[in-house]
């Protein structure tokens, strides 16, 4: 926070509150979203302005509510796994993956070693779709459509990739419980390389025209700074954190799948403003590039890809509960299911990381920012409302 | 800052040399992926109705609805998913749980219309551009929702099984008994094929709900001879199940047997309900097979007083006379008969309408009669030396046996049949030692026996010989008689009609041994029925003709199972005495006599 000077344009602030008088004709409130594109998703920012810096920063959800933690109250199992990819649009995998893990371990079940392995591969393709994704908005953000336009055929082309394992583009609905419903088709594996050739190409070219431009440089260093303090405080994890030197990772800590069977490092930077967030972002798709690799390599060629379930339609959990947790793109993403002994869910929580980044956070962070800079500040902190709301 | 920051940016220019990314013919539509989930397609004519499908939708998105030109037959509903494109969510777990897998997904995706109703239609019963794509989206192999093997009934072994009448279907135990409900889909097609219409979804998931007692409730809606039933029922049901589709149907007579087979009788009393009071009105059920005892059954629990009469000593028709012990042991018998006689049920054993007592008496002195009294009479071959010593009837050797005496059949035994008395008496022969051979003159395929009975009747050591005709029998050298029999082709008789056998002249053959025995089917015998009363039923072909309540051309006589129903099997009797209970109470309630 900047230090308040004497005869500062901003008001005094009391208790963490500023203190303006909207009547004196010095401020004014405006709202950005929830249909403007500078708001990544369906919510919206109500701001106070002083000029054109922010003084004071709301951020309203519910846009999007479609009560995804409810319907699964009433639904079977089975009938949960059409549901969760719709949680998250953009990365939708690792809804499918969370509840798929937390139905497996509290009935109980082992799923085939190549099902973990493929699993992994799409978890990591996703996080890689996904920053694809993300990139297009926080280049588009400051101006350089260019670049958006690049990744978001990048995107295209995993999306790709994904509709010809899975069967759709966006809504895979591939990691059901009990492993995956397909093995690779013929020759998809020599097209995944082929692809990830393709992106780590253009990604070159996206650090040399982003990273080293003087005019997102300018724009984009010590805009909406995290200090490693805030971590803790605010709930924050994935890149942001990582960007702040928080060297924290789900697939390092705790790893899941076969994480500890592959060979990386967590991806620390030294400041956590847009621009060090975007660095850590970046190198992390290198990463994602280099384990889908490994993955293909190390993993066996052959193998069931799933285990035999109960009659899905009858399909009763003990009771108990558990919480599962995965590395998505924009930090911990979790899962809490709790079960009483029927064949419904009795509970299920989703704990998606945008909740804490695009709410408090961005509240906090908008603050004495230039209006211009919101977006690309929203964006540099990679939300995704959907997930806001469950 | 640096000078590299300026010029990186520049950068950018390079690509614009570059082949552009983007499609230069948008207008030309992309394919979707080989397994691309787009609408849907269903084999009209390989789906069955079950509705698994609209079970597993999670949006509701499905209705089984009747489409024009599909009626409701046996093992298949008639009505055929109708698909919302409005609140389809494309999962396809429909494809995956289908048990004909006859849905599956094409890879189309675009469909342009006006009208938003065409978007909920009947996938195959109404044409669409994509009904014969190859490409879309399959159930994979090596992924499957539903377990399409059975669970195996543990048996005793042929070797063991062929000494002693000792039952050979051990039954299941807890566990395998839940798994095998677990399979079960839940359809309901098996309801309407059944000829009692019992409620297996109903109490198949009453096991897994492990919750014996409502399962026995259920089972009695329907049928009151579970414990035989559980075990020797002809299990129409099994053959329209819609797991049998994908492999084998769910094994729902022993499940059954699994829940009778769990209630000691003397819980029953306190599981299921009572006898209304008494109406004061009483009823004559002439027979104690399956048919008078579901009669009697009903007809008690309704308040009327049933009196049965049997001529055999003991209760249960041909399930205790006509079948041997290792497939229904008597002591299960016993169980349904004793719940019905603690119902209030008499019941009058040794008494012979006709001999021992009149049937103009039972007319005048009860308010309706229902009889079923089965076929008793075996046809004879009608070949000569049929009267040697050493030729008998099936069903006679069998009643031997029940009576606990040892038939006469020596060391090596002919069994004249294909049906499931002559599988009965060509194992029962093998259990007293006797060396067998079966003649039956179609072929094996058309043998009107259980499948397992025919595979087990091999297993245990019976010879099959098909297409066999049997011309006579004569005295025996070393043995007490010799067949001789022909052999038959088969030939065709046109469309819709069973190919015949014909006897090949000049292929005679003869087998030594020292007892014929003729299963080849038996007759009603009506002679009981007084000139006077019997002029008023009617009968064709041996049958008595009755309406769907089971009344006979005599508005106060019933009558059911093998002398009025041609599937003469337990369940069909079973099916008759129930609904002759509902066709007595409404006529007894709502006709007085003029």
């Amino acid at each position: 926070m900047v230090k308040e000077k004497e005869n500062s344009k901003f008001p005094p602030l009391v208790d963490g509150k500023s203190q303006y008088d909207l009547t004196s004709g010095k401020y004014l409130r405006v709202w950005q979203g929830p249909q403007h594109p500078g708001i990544t998703g369906n919510m919206s920012l109500e701001l106070t302005i002083c000029g054109d810096e922010i003084i004071d920063c709301k951020t309203h959800v519910g846009y999007l509510h479609r009560g995804f933690e409810k319907l699964m109250e009433r639904r079977k199992y089975i009938q949960c796994f059409p549901v969760v990819c719709r949680i998250c649009v953009p990365e939708p995998d690792f809804n499918e993956y969370l509840f798929a893990a937390c139905t497996e371990e509290l009935a109980g079940i082992q799923i085939p070693e190549r099902a973990e392995w493929i699993r992994t591969l799409n978890l990591e393709m996703a996080r890689l779709t996904s920053f694809l994704m993300w990139i297009g908005g926080q280049a588009g953000s400051f101006g350089m459509g260019t670049i958006g336009q690049w990744t978001v055929t990048l995107r295209d082309y995993m999306l790709d990739l994904f509709e010809e394992l899975t069967g759709g583009r966006i809504y895979h609905m591939y990691m059901l419980p009990g492993g995956v419903r397909a093995d690779f088709p013929p020759g998809w594996i020599n097209k995944l390389l082929d692809t990830l050739k393709t992106v780590e190409k253009t990604l070159d070219d996206v650090e040399l025209a982003m990273m080293h431009n003087a005019v997102f440089k300018m724009r984009a260093k010590g805009l909406g700074i995290i200090t490693p303090d805030m971590v803790d405080k605010y709930g924050i994890t994935g890149p942001n954190a990582r960007a702040a030197g928080v060297a924290r990772d789900i697939r390092k800590d705790s790893p899941y799948l076969v994480y500890d069977k592959l060979d990386f490092e967590i991806v620390t930077g030294t400041k956590s403003d847009a621009y060090g967030r975007c660095e850590v972002r970046i190198k992390e798709m290198y990463q994602s590039i280099d384990l889908i690799r490994q993955i293909v390599e190390k993993m066996p060629k052959e193998g069931p890809f799933f285990t035999k379930l109960p009659n899905v339609l009858h399909w009763r959990i003990p009771a108990g509960h558990t919480y599962k947790r995965a590395e998505c793109t924009r930090g911990e993403y979790g899962f809490y299911v709790q079960s009483d002994g029927s064949d419904k869910p009795r509970r299920t929580y989703v704990r998606g990381p945008s909740y804490t980044h695009a709410v408090a956070l961005m509240e906090h962070l908008a603050i004495r920012t230039n209006i211009a800079d919101t977006a690309g500040l929203m964006v540099s902190l990679h939300t995704y409302p959907p997930e806001i709301e469950r | 800052m640096s000078l590299k920051d300026i010029i990186a940016p520049f950068s950018v220019w390079k690509r614009a040399l570059e082949k552009p990314y983007t499609n230069r013919k948008p207008i030309e539509t992309r394919p979707g992926a080989d397994r691309y989930r787009g609408f849907h397609q269903n084999a009209i004519d390989q789906c069955i109705g079950c509705g698994t499908c609209e079970e597993i939708c999670q949006n509701n998105a499905i209705d089984l609805v009747p489409l024009e030109g599909k009626t409701s037959s046996h093992g298949d509903s008639g009505l055929r998913p109708k698909i919302d494109y409005g609140r389809c969510c494309w999962c396809a777990l429909c494809v995956d749980i289908c048990p004909t897998g006859s849905l599956g997904m094409s890879n189309e995706y675009i469909w342009i219309t006006t009208d938003p109703e065409d978007f909920r239609f009947i996938p195959g019963g109404e044409s669409k551009p994509w009904d014969d794509r190859a490409e879309g989206y399959r159930r994979a192999e090596g992924y499957d929702l539903l377990e399409a093997e059975r669970v195996e009934m543990p048996m005793l072994s042929f070797e063991e099984s062929q000494k002693s009448f000792i039952e050979m279907v051990q039954g299941y135990s807890k566990e395998q008994a839940m798994e095998e409900a677990d399979r079960c889909v839940a359809c309901g097609i098996c309801i309407a094929t059944c000829p009692a219409h019992m409620d297996v979804p109903a109490y198949i998931e009453a096991i897994r709900n492990d919750d014996m007692g409502e399962g026995l409730k259920i089972v009695y809606n329907a049928n009151p001879l579970p414990a035989s039933c559980g075990r020797v029922c002809s299990h129409a049901c099994e053959y329209v199940c819609a797991m049998k589709h994908k492999g084998e149907a769910i094994s729902i007579r022993w499940l059954k047997r699994y829940i009778i087979d769990q209630i000691y009788l003397g819980d029953y009393k306190e599981i299921l309900k009572s006898a209304d009071e008494s109406n004061g009105k009483k009823i004559a059920v002439i027979g104690s097979g399956p048919g008078g005892l579901s009669a009697a059954y009903y007809l008690r629990l309704l308040g009327y007083e049933i009196t049965v009469f049997d001529a055999n000593e003991k209760a249960g028709g041909m399930l205790r006379y006509g079948i041997p012990e290792y497939r229904l042991p008597y002591e299960q018998v016993d169980k349904d008969v004793e719940y019905i006689r603690q119902l209030g049920v008499t019941i009058n054993q040794d008494l012979k309408i006709g001999v021992d007592r009149d049937f103009k008496s039972l007319y005048d002195e009860y308010d309706a009669i229902f009889f079923s009294t089965g076929l008793k009479d075996p046809y004879g071959l009608e070949i000569a030396g049929e009267d040697l010593p050493g030729v008998q009837s099936g069903l006679d050797i069998l009643d031997e046996v029940t009576k606990g005496k040892t038939p006469d059949i020596g060391k090596s035994v002919v069994v004249v049949g294909g049906g499931n008395v002559a599988m009965d008496a060509a194992r029962t022969s093998r259990r007293y030692g006797a060396e067998v051979t079966i003649l039956y003159r179609r072929r094996e395929v058309d043998m009107p026996a259980d499948e397992e009975e025919i595979h087990e009747s091999q297993g245990e050591g019976c010879k099959l010989v098909t297409q066999a005709i049997p011309l006579r029998v004569e005295k025996g050298d070393s043995t007490r008689l010799k067949l001789f029999f022909g052999m038959a082709e088969m030939v065709d008789q046109g469309e819709g009609q069973r190919p015949k056998p014909v006897l090949i002249e000049g292929s005679e053959e003869v087998i030594e041994c020292d007892s014929v025995i003729t299963a080849i089917g038996q007759e009603a015998d009506y002679s009981f029925i007084p000139e006077e009363i019997g002029k008023n039923l009617v009968f064709n072909r041996g049958m008595v003709q009755i309406n769907e309540f089971r009344q006979t051309g005599d508005s106060k006589i019933f009558a059911g199972g093998d002398i009025a129903n041609r599937k003469r099997d337990a369940i069909s009797a079973i099916a008759d005495g129930h609904s002759a209970a509902k066709g007595i109470d409404i006529y007894l309630t709502n006709f007085k006599e003029k």
